[in-house]
């Protein structure tokens, strides 16, 4: 075992402290988010940044003026495991099942340790921006999409105002604060 | 120091030969001990005494090792017993270690034998320091991390006393593999991680509206419906009532969209991840990791440089090859870095140095010492949170000689920072 244990080559000075990897990366990945206005973080408890709420204000798009509320659980098997992702309102989203399943690939099936806390929420962004009917989550909405375009828009408007869509109550998510616009349509 | 068992012999002429291949191989090494003194005196640990462990055990016991742990955390289940060859039918629902301990005990009484029905997590440092060698049979990687992570923190703050190779076995049906970690010398397991074939996951568009297989139907009843009837109770694979719950919904939704094949051990297999366990690849693969184990225990013979790799999917197929380390590597690939600076230095002024220094030269440094946040870049909310603290005196937010965790945008990884204060 010494002979073994010779071939060992003290070139620098190793880490002491062992810090679980998870949280390495975690640190790595919450200090190196994008500044984006559209995007704000919530910590319920500030001393543990493995549970957090990512609130999403489209700056246009079918969702402008609303404001989603996404929970984040980061557990020790990241990035091997992508964290738990769900919408903590029930939203009308042809993507987004009232339950807050999210329907989005890079947080299941194209999960890869390279991916980043900002991969998912560029992925959420993308969901309000350019919601996808041929995937869907929830198939009414989807059906309510394709079918009838001008419909959609009146009933995603009507549930983002707490409104009754399809005999559904959906929760009020509209902004408190004017959303951030930038005029894209 | 003699060997005083029956099964020895042939190992015995094996550790009194030279090496065929060994350059400057003695029968004696510098402390005056040979081989079979070194394995005498060996005090090896096994992790899992499933379908790798028993055959383990049995290999170490049959090989000349006197000294022998087993942990392992989980109990008999009747579907073991085609392979886990040390329990018997009237062994279901008893520790795994404390049975197959008991009949090692009873076929080779020679061996001393100790067995440890906990969790690796349960155990403390000391206990892992005690061993020559570890070696895993576990069918979770979450475990082996952890052991991972403790062995290769152990070297950085022991040295040789907290040098504990790994002898890492793992199977998946007929594919298998054996490698030998050495902690600061060779790949770690987290170099390696991409290694591992990930568990097996579909769209949650599909698994909700169009299914077409029986996995489809019975991830909808376990993971989506599941959530929906007992938002506060976890599913447990072990818990019959708990998989037939999901067998009747899955059912229900296959015969909606004429999907055959839903059946309690599919379900069971979905819900667990179960990949089936093979006898045979289990007994390879573990013949490996002991016989890895007895070579370098007594250098009698060069080991595996690090990563051996079996395949009986179509006929046999075996190679290895050097698994390279990861220089950013999260666990054993870590960047260090010292920094003396007087206790009265702000920690502004810390990230400063940080900045400016040319060993450093980072751009905007997060900075967290253990479970505490120093100071965070980004997002908003945590800078805001931690922005107090750069005024602070370093003495004030830590002692003299704490390595801190930097992570920065130049780096791939993490740095690690040990800071002593100067008078």
């Amino acid at each position: 075992m010494l002979k073994i244990w010779a071939q060992r080559k003290d070139d620098a000075q190793k880490n002491k402290s062992v810090v679980p990897p998870y949280r390495i990366r975690l640190q790595k990945d919450l200090s190196e988010l994008a500044d984006d206005p559209t995007t704000r973080l919530e910590f319920a408890n500030t001393s543990d940044q493995t549970k957090f709420t990512v609130v999403y204000q489209p700056p246009g798009g079918l969702y402008h003026g609303g404001e989603f509320k996404f929970s984040f659980e980061v557990s020790e098997e990241y990035p091997h495991k992508p964290p738990k992702v769900l919408c903590v309102q029930k939203i009308y989203h042809p993507n987004i099942d009232t339950d807050g399943h999210v329907c989005l690939n890079v947080l299941r099936e194209d999960w890869k340790p390279v991916l980043s806390i900002q991969s998912i929420i560029f992925g959420l962004h993308l969901l309000f921006m350019a919601p996808n009917p041929e995937d869907p989550l929830n198939n009414d909405a989807a059906q309510n999409m394709i079918n009838d375009p001008t419909g959609f828009k009146m009933n995603v408007t009507t549930s983002m105002r707490g409104g009754n869509v399809m005999n559904a109550k959906y929760e009020c998510v509209l902004a408190p604060t004017p959303a951030h616009s930038k005029g894209r349509r | 120091m003699a060997l005083s068992f029956k099964c020895d012999t042939g190992i015995s002429r094996y550790l009194q030969l030279k090496a065929p291949h060994v350059e400057g191989f003695s029968l004696v090494n510098d402390e005056n001990e040979t081989p079979r003194d070194l394995l005498a005196k060996a005090k090896v640990l096994v992790i899992g005494a499933g379908g790798l462990g028993c055959e383990i055990l049995k290999n170490l016991a049959m090989s000349g090792f006197n000294d022998i742990h087993v942990i392992d955390m989980d109990t008999i289940d009747l579907s073991n017993l085609n392979r886990q060859f040390l329990f018997r039918k009237d062994d279901v629902s008893k520790p795994k270690a404390e049975v197959a301990a008991a009949f090692i005990r009873r076929r080779s009484p020679h061996v001393s034998i100790t067995s440890h029905f906990k969790r690796i997590q349960e155990m403390p440092e000391e206990f892992y320091l005690d061993f020559t060698l570890i070696i895993c049979g576990l069918d979770s990687i979450e475990a082996r991390r952890w052991i991972n992570a403790l062995v290769c923190g152990m070297v950085e703050e022991h040295g040789f006393k907290g040098f504990k190779p790994i002898i890492d076995g793992g199977t998946e049906g007929l594919r298998g593999n054996a490698r030998v970690i050495l902690p600061s010398i060779n790949a770690c397991l987290d170099c390696g991680l991409d290694l591992y074939s990930k568990k097996v996951t579909y769209p949650i568009c599909t698994i909700a509206n169009t299914p077409r297989l029986p996995e489809h139907c019975i991830e909808w009843a376990s993971v989506l419906e599941w959530a929906r009837i007992f938002p506060d109770k976890k599913l447990d694979g072990d818990d019959p009532d708990h998989i037939n719950w999901v067998v009747e919904k899955a059912a229900a939704r296959a015969a909606d969209f004429n999907i055959p094949g839903i059946n309690y051990s599919l379900a069971q297999g979905v819900v667990k991840n179960i990949i089936p366990a093979i006898a045979s690849t289990n007994a390879i693969v573990a013949a490996a990791c002991t016989n890895e184990a007895l070579k370098v225990v007594t250098t009698c013979n060069p080991y595996l440089d690090n990563y051996m790799f079996y395949s009986g999917l179509e006929g046999v197929y075996m190679f290895s090859f050097p698994y390279a380390r990861n220089p950013d590597c999260l666990v054993c690939g870590k960047k260090a870095g010292s920094l003396s600076l007087s206790a009265n230095t702000t920690l502004e002024d810390l990230i400063t140095a940080l900045r400016e220094s040319p060993v450093f030269q980072l751009r905007a440094p997060t900075l967290s010492l253990g479970q505490t946040n120093l100071y965070f870049q980004k997002p908003k909310e945590l800078e805001e949170l931690t922005r107090p603290n750069l005024a602070k005196s370093i003495g004030e937010l830590f002692e003299s000689g704490s390595t801190l965790t930097v992570t920065d945008p130049t780096l791939t990884t993490s740095l690690s920072v040990t800071v002593t204060f100067c008078s």
